[in-house]
C-alpha cells in the first residue's frame, strides 16, 4: 500500500475514528488527537509492509485506543490520577462494535462540540477545520492568512476551554438542535466563503476549503435528513462551486458573472445543485439558505447571461432582505433590481443604504454604484465611487479588475 | 463540575431604577435563588454592595498595596454572584440565563479550579 492510498484511508477515516476515541477518552480532545496521529503513523509503518488489513477502520481504531490506554498508564503513574471521564469499557470494546448509527453519532458530537457557541466564531472555524477534515495547522494557517504559531495558539485555546470549561461532547437536545445546527451552517458557509472569495492566497488550499466545506454540508445532511437547511447550504455552495473554473481568466483577473464562459461551469456539479435546490425548497419552504440556493439555481440554469431570469431574481431577493435584512443582502437585491428595472432604480435603493456604516467601509458597495453609474454614463460620479472601492478592496484579482474599469473611464476622457 | 455565576451590571443605571423595579427585581431574583437551592445546585453566593466600597489588594515587594475600588474602570461591575454545581458548560449556562441579572448586563460564566488536596 502506497503513501496516496494511506492518506486516503486518512481523509476518509479521520474524522470518524477521532470522533470516537474523544467520545471514549471522556471529550479529551488533545489526547483523542494524539493517539489517532499515532494510529496512523502506526498504519504508514505497517501497512506500507503488508498492506492495508480488510477492516482498515476497525485496525486504526484498535491501534489508538491501544496507544490510549498506554499514554493514560504511563501518565497517571507520573501525574494527576486517572480522569475519572475515561470510559474504559469503550477503550476496550472490540474496534468493529462502532457501525452505522454509532458513527454518525459520534461524528455529530464532533461537529456540534466544534461550533459550540462558547467558542469564539474563528476557533470553532479553526477547530473544525483541524477535527473534522483533518487539516494540519500549517494548512489552516495558509488558508487564512495567519501565522502559524497564531493559529496554533488558537486552536490550543480552544482544545483547553472545551476540557476545562467543561463543553459537553454531545448532541444537543430538541429544544436547541435547530439553533445550534444554523451555528454548525455558518460555520461550514464561512469556511466556503473564505475558500471561494477572490482574496490573496495558496488557491490550492482555497479550493480545499470549498470542497471541506461541501463535505461537511452533505454529512449534515445525511446525519439530521429531518432538518431540510443543511440540503439548501449544500445546495448553494455547489452551485456557487461549479463556477470556480469560469471566475478567472488565464492572468487571474476576476470575471464577472455577465462575462463568464459559462462552458467552463462544472455541469455535474449545477445538476447535483439544482436537484437539491427543488428537494430543499420543497421540503423546508423560503429560508435564507434556500433563497440563495434558488436564487443561484436561476443564474445556472440561464444558457447565456441575457437569458437570466432578473424578474425572479429581484423577487427572491425581496423575500431574503426580509428574512435576514443585512446591508450585504440589501445591496444584492439593488443590483438585482437594477438588472430588471433599471440602473436608475438600482441606485435609487443603493442611495437608500449608503448611511449603513458595513457598507459604507465596504468596497462592493461602492463598485455596485460605479457599475451602475457607469452604465447611465455618469462618469466623474462613476470614477469617484470606484477610486473608493479600490482604496477599500484588498483581494488582488478584485482589485485588478476595478483599476481595468477605472482606466476605461479615463480613456473615455471627461 | 462547579462555576462561579458572575453578575454583570451598570451600577449607575441601577441606582436610576424607581423603588417598583427595585422590589421587581428582588422579588425575581428571591425566585431564583429559591428555584436553585430547591434543585440542590446551589453552592453559594451573595449580592455585593457598590463598587465604590471596594478596596483592590495587591502585595509588592513584600508590602501590601490598597486602591480604592476595583482595579479598572469599566462600564459594568460584579454586583453578586452565585456557585452552582452543574453537569456540564451547557447546564451551567442554561443556569446563568435564568439569573435575572442576564436581563440588565451580562453573567460571566467560570468553571471552578479544581486544585488537588485542597
Amino acid at each position: 500500500m502506497d503513501h496516496a492510498a494511506i492518506a486516503e484511508v486518512y481523509k476518509r477515516e479521520f474524522a470518524s475514528i477521532l470522533a470516537t476515541m474523544i467520545r471514549a477518552l471522556g471529550g479529551d480532545f488533545t489526547l483523542a488527537e494524539e493517539v489517532v496521529q499515532d494510529a496512523f503513523e502506526a498504519a504508514l509503518a505497517e501497512w506500507k509492509e503488508r498492506g492495508a488489513p480488510q477492516n482498515a477502520r476497525g485496525w486504526l481504531l484498535g491501534t489508538a485506543r491501544h496507544k490510549a490506554i498506554d499514554r493514560i498508564r504511563r501518565r497517571s503513574k507520573f501525574e494527576a490520577p486517572l480522569d475519572e471521564d475515561v470510559d474504559f469499557q469503550a477503550l476496550g470494546a472490540a474496534p468493529d462494535e462502532a457501525a452505522g448509527d454509532a458513527v454518525g453519532d459520534d461524528l455529530l458530537r464532533l461537529i456540534f462540540t466544534c461550533c459550540h457557541p462558547a467558542l469564539a466564531l474563528e476557533a470553532q472555524v479553526a477547530l473544525t477545520l483541524r477535527a473534522l477534515c483533518g487539516l494540519t495547522t500549517d494548512e489552516i494557517a495558509r488558508a487564512f492568512l495567519a501565522p502559524p504559531k497564531t493559529m496554533a495558539q488558537r486552536l490550543v485555546r480552544a482544545q483547553n476551554k472545551i476540557r476545562v470549561a467543561k463543553i459537553p461532547y454531545v448532541v444537543p437536545g430538541r429544544a436547541e438542535l435547530a439553533e445550534r445546527l444554523d451555528a454548525v451552517m455558518s460555520v461550514v458557509y464561512l469556511v466556503f466563503n473564505e475558500g471561494y472569495a477572490a482574496t490573496a492566497g495558496d488557491e490550492l488550499v482555497r479550493r480545499e476549503l470549498c470542497s471541506e466545506a461541501i463535505r461537511i454540508g452533505r454529512l449534515l445532511e445525511s446525519l439530521v435528513p429531518h432538518y431540510s437547511e443543511p440540503t439548501a447550504l449544500v445546495a448553494l455552495m455547489l452551485l456557487h462551486d461549479a463556477r470556480r473554473d469560469a471566475r478567472l481568466d488565464a492572468e487571474g483577473n476576476l470575471v464577472l458573472l455577465e462575462d463568464q464562459d459559462r462552458s467552463l461551469w462544472d455541469q455535474r456539479e449545477i445538476e447535483e445543485g439544482l436537484a437539491r435546490v427543488t428537494q430543499a425548497l420543497r421540503r423546508g419552504g423560503a429560508t435564507p439558505y434556500g433563497i440563495q440556493a434558488a436564487i443561484a439555481a436561476l443564474h445556472a440554469e440561464a444558457a447565456r447571461a441575457e437569458d437570466t431570469d432578473w424578474a425572479q431574481i429581484a423577487l427572491l431577493y425581496r423575500e431574503l432582505a426580509r428574512l435576514v435584512p443585512t446591508p450585504v443582502v440589501l445591496l444584492n437585491r439593488a443590483v438585482a433590481v437594477a438588472m430588471h428595472e433599471g440602473a436608475e432604480r438600482g441606485l435609487a435603493l443603493l442611495g437608500e443604504i449608503a448611511e449603513e456604516p458595513e457598507l459604507a467601509g465596504h468596497h462592493l458597495f461602492h463598485a455596485a454604484r460605479a457599475d451602475l453609474e457607469r452604465r447611465l454614463g455618469r462618469v466623474p460620479e462613476a470614477r469617484r465611487d470606484y477610486t473608493r472601492a479600490l482604496e477599500l478592496c484588498r483581494a488582488e484579482p478584485e482589485r485588478r479588475y476595478l483599476e481595468r474599469r477605472l482606466a476605461e473611464l479615463g480613456s473615455k476622457g471627461n | 463540575m462547579q462555576y462561579i455565576l458572575l453578575i454583570y451590571g451598570n451600577e449607575a443605571e441601577a441606582k436610576k431604577a424607581t423603588k417598583d423595579d427595585q422590589m421587581k427585581m428582588f422579588a425575581e431574583y428571591k425566585v431564583f435563588t429559591e428555584e436553585l437551592k430547591g434543585s440542590g445546585k446551589m453552592l453559594g453566593g451573595d449580592a455585593l454592595e457598590s463598587v465604590t466600597t471596594a478596596t483592590t489588594v495587591r502585595v509588592q515587594g513584600g508590602k501590601t498595596l490598597r486602591t480604592d475600588g476595583p482595579f479598572a474602570e469599566t462600564r459594568e461591575q460584579l454586583g453578586g454572584f452565585y456557585a452552582i454545581e452543574a453537569k456540564d458548560l451547557d447546564e451551567a449556562v442554561m443556569i446563568a440565563a435564568k439569573v435575572p441579572g442576564a436581563k440588565y448586563g451580562c453573567i460571566e460564566v467560570r468553571p471552578v479550579m479544581r486544585i488537588n488536596g485542597m
